[in-house]
C-alpha cells in the first residue's frame, strides 16, 4: 500500500489517501464524496488530522436566544457551543469584524470563523448575517461556520447561502417529542411562548427541515448532540441514524455537563452527565451509523487559537481598536504559512504509513494465533502531533484505540471534567486522582516526561506510562508501543481486571 | 401602564430586539424598560413579547406590578410537584 505523495493545490488531497494507516481522519471520512472532504480538510473542528495544524475562532456577535435547553443557564454563553460558566464580551459585528482580521494576521493559521453565540446566532440574524457578509468581502480566505439549535434555520437558510457559508452545526438532541419535552421547556415561536411537547415538536420539525435545506443546498452539516443520562442516550442512536439517512457529514455526541453551581436546571434539579465509559460506548454504537467526531473539547465561543488553548486575552477590544491591519499583505503571509503546513502534513501521513505497513506484515506472519487485543492509549500532546507535553502538565488527554489493523482517534479526555458529582469526588480528591480517572480504561500513558510519584501511581492503577517516545508523531509512537506489546505476548488474553472495574 | 424588568435579569438580550415600542435598553446592573415608551405591546402583539421570551421567572413585572413568568411557569414544574420532580431526576 505506497502511499503517494499528495497533492495540495487547494489544500485538499486529490484522491485521498489510500493508507490503511493514515492518519485516522481520512480513513474515517472515506466514504464522503471528494467536494466534501475537501471542505473538511483545513478545518480543525472537522478532521482529526487537522486540529493538531490549524486554528478557529468564534465571534460572540449573538446574544439572544430562542428557546431554552434545561442544560444552559443564560447567564452564561451557549452550552450546546462552550463550556459551562463562560461569558464572552459582546460584540458588534464591526467590533467582531476586526477582530477576526486582527487574529488572521496576527495567527496565519487560523483558517475557521465560526459564530456560535453567547445565545443563538440565527435568533440574531441581522448580526450574525451581517459579520459575515462584511468578512466574506474582506477576507475571503478565512471559512465561516454558525452553530444554531435550528429553530430560525428555515427562515435564514437562503440568506446564510448568500455568503458561502460552508458548515453549518446543528444541536438536535432528539428526533421524538416526548424526549425533546424533558430537555426544551419551551421556544418563542411566531411571537409567543409555547410550552411542553407541543415545543419540542416544533423545534424538531425546524431542525430536521433546516437540516434537509442545507443538504439541498450543498452546505456542510455536522450535527452535536449532548448525551443526557435518562433521557436521550438510548435515543440518540436514532437520532444518528436520522441525520446521517439526511446527508450530516458527522455527528458529535457530547457529555451533559451538568453542576448545581453552574445554576442550570439539570444542575439544581441533580440530573447527572455521562460516565467516561457510557460516553465511549455510545459513541461506539453510532459509529458504525457515520462518522463520529470525538476530538471535539467543546471550545469556547470567543476562543482563540489551537484547539484546546485560548488566547483570546491577546485580542481583547481594548488592543485591537487602533490596528491598522494590512489585510492583502496579511493574506500573502498566510497562502505561505498553509504551504508549508500542508507539506509537514504529507510528510507526517508519510512516516505513519510506513509504521502501518510493518504492522500488518506482523499480523500477517501469525495467523494461527488470535488477534491481538485492541488497546487504549492517552497521549500528553499540546498540538501539532507529537508527544510534547510533561504527565503533569497536561490538562487533557489525547486517547487512541491501537489494534492490529490501525490507530483510531477516540476522543479527548479531559482531566477536570471527568470528576462527576459529589458523591464521587469530595474536594479532598487529588489533581493525580482525577487524572487517573479521566485515564480510566487506558492502559498506557505517553508523554514527554513523568515524576517520580505519578508514575508508581499510574502502575498501581495497571496504566503503564512511558516517556520513551518523547517529541515523536503521535500515530507512530502509538503503533511502535502497540507492538511492542503485541510482541511481548501480553495482548493475547482479555483486558486485565482491574481496568474494567475503576470507572 | 407599563412592564418593569427586576433584579435577576441575566442581561440575556433576548427581550431587547423584540419590543415593539423601542422601551427596552441596556443599563446596569440589568436591562430597564422605558415606563413611558412601553405599550404593553397593545396594538402590535396578542402577548407582551418581552415576558414571552425571558428566560428567567419572576423578573418582568406586569402593569399591576405582578409577575409575568410566576415560579414553575418556565421550567414547567410547579412548586409543590419539585420533590418529586427533583427525586425522578436523580435516579436517572
Ligand atoms: S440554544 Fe444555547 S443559548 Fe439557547 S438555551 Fe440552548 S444552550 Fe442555551
Ligand atoms: S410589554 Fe411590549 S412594549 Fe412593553 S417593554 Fe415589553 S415588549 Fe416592550
Ligand atoms: S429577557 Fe429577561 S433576563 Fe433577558 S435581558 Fe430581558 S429581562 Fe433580562
Amino acid at each position: 500500500m505506497a502511499l503517494k505523495v499528495l497533492s495540495h493545490d487547494e489544500g485538499a488531497p486529490v484522491g485521498g489517501c489510500a493508507a490503511s494507516g493514515c492518519g485516522s481522519s481520512t480513513d474515517r471520512l472515506a466514504h464522503l464524496p471528494e467536494a466534501i472532504r475537501a471542505k473538511v480538510n483545513n478545518h480543525p473542528c472537522f478532521s482529526e488530522d487537522a486540529h493538531h495544524h490549524y486554528a478557529r475562532m468564534h465571534v460572540a456577535v449573538a446574544p439572544a436566544c430562542n428557546i431554552q435547553c434545561h442544560y444552559c443557564n443564560r447567564k452564561y454563553d451557549c452550552s450546546n457551543e462552550s463550556r459551562p460558566g463562560v461569558v464572552s464580551e459582546v460584540l458588534t459585528p464591526d467590533q467582531a469584524v476586526k477582530k477576526v482580521m486582527a487574529v488572521a494576521a496576527a495567527i496565519p493559521q487560523m483558517t475557521v470563523l465560526g459564530i456560535a453565540g453567547p445565545g443563538d446566532p440565527l435568533a440574531n440574524p441581522a448580526r450574525t448575517l451581517e459579520t459575515f457578509r462584511q468578512l466574506s468581502e474582506k477576507a475571503p480566505d478565512i471559512k465561516l461556520c454558525v452553530s444554531t439549535n435550528g429553530l430560525a434555520l428555515p427562515a435564514v437558510v437562503d440568506e446564510l447561502c448568500k455568503h458561502n457559508i460552508e458548515h453549518v452545526t446543528i444541536t438536535i438532541n432528539c428526533v421524538d417529542p416526548d424526549v425533546g419535552a424533558k430537555i426544551y421547556p419551551w421556544i418563542f415561536w411566531n411571537n409567543r411562548r409555547i410550552k411542553g411537547r407541543r415545543a419540542a415538536e416544533i423545534l424538531i420539525e425546524q431542525q430536521q427541515k433546516g437540516l434537509e435545506m442545507l443538504v439541498a443546498r450543498g452546505v456542510l452539516v455536522k450535527v452535536n448532540s449532548v448525551l443526557i443520562p435518562g433521557v436521550n442516550d438510548e435515543h440518540l442512536k436514532e437520532v444518528s441514524r436520522v441525520v446521517k439517512a439526511k446527508g450530516a457529514f458527522l455527528h458529535n455526541v457530547m457529555p451533559l455537563i451538568a453542576e448545581a453551581e453552574h445554576g442550570t436546571f439539570y444542575g439544581i434539579m441533580g440530573q447527572r452527565g455521562p460516565t467516561t465509559e457510557e460516553l465511549q460506548s455510545l459513541q461506539d454504537s453510532c459509529a458504525g451509523d457515520m462518522a463520529m467526531m470525538r476530538h471535539c473539547r467543546q471550545c469556547r465561543a470567543d476562543a482563540v487559537g489551537m484547539l484546546g488553548e485560548d488566547r483570546g486575552h491577546e485580542f481583547t477590544l481594548d488592543k485591537i481598536e487602533h490596528l491598522d491591519i494590512d489585510y492583502a499583505e496579511a493574506m500573502v503571509r498566510r497562502a505561505e504559512v498553509h504551504s508549508t503546513i500542508e507539506a509537514n502534513r504529507a510528510a507526517q501521513r508519510q512516516r505513519t504509513g510506513e509504521t502501518f505497513v510493518s504492522l500488518a506484515s506482523l499480523q500477517r506472519k501469525i495467523p494461527v494465533k488470535p488477534e491481538p487485543r485492541p488497546v487504549l492509549m492517552a497521549v500528553a500532546t499540546t498540538g501539532g502531533g507529537v508527544i510534547d507535553q510533561h504527565f503533569g502538565h497536561a490538562r487533557e488527554f489525547l486517547v487512541y484505540e491501537a489494534s492490529s489493523q490501525d490507530v483510531r482517534f477516540i476522543g479527548v479526555r479531559k482531566v477536570d471534567q471527568y470528576c462527576s458529582g459529589d458523591a464521587t469526588c469530595g474536594d479532598a480528591e487529588t489533581a493525580l486522582q482525577k487524572t487517573l480517572r479521566a485515564l480510566a480504561g487506558c492502559e498506557v500513558v505517553l508523554c514527554s516526561r513523568i515524576g517520580y510519584e505519578p508514575w508508581g501511581q499510574l502502575e498501581a492503577a495497571g496504566i503503564a506510562p512511558n516517556g520513551e517516545h518523547a517529541l515523536e508523531p503521535i500515530e507512530e509512537a502509538v503503533a511502535a508501543v502497540y507492538r511492542e506489546l503485541a510482541e511481548s505476548g501480553r495482548l493475547d488474553q482479555a483486558i486485565p481486571e482491574p481496568q474494567r472495574m475503576s470507572a | 401602564m407599563a412592564f418593569q424588568i427586576i433584579e435577576g435579569c441575566v442581561n440575556c438580550w433576548a427581550c431587547e430586539p423584540l419590543c415593539p415600542s423601542g422601551a427596552i435598553f441596556a443599563a446596569t446592573p440589568h436591562f430597564q424598560i422605558d415606563a413611558k415608551k412601553c405599550t404593553e405591546c397593545e396594538g402590535d402583539f396578542a402577548e407582551p413579547q418581552c415576558a414571552s421570551i425571558c428566560p428567567v421567572e419572576g423578573v418582568i413585572l406586569d402593569g399591576l406590578g405582578v409577575p409575568a413568568n410566576p415560579p414553575g411557569s418556565l421550567t414547567g414544574i410547579p412548586p409543590e410537584r419539585m420533590a418529586a420532580a427533583m427525586a425522578e431526576i436523580q435516579a436517572r
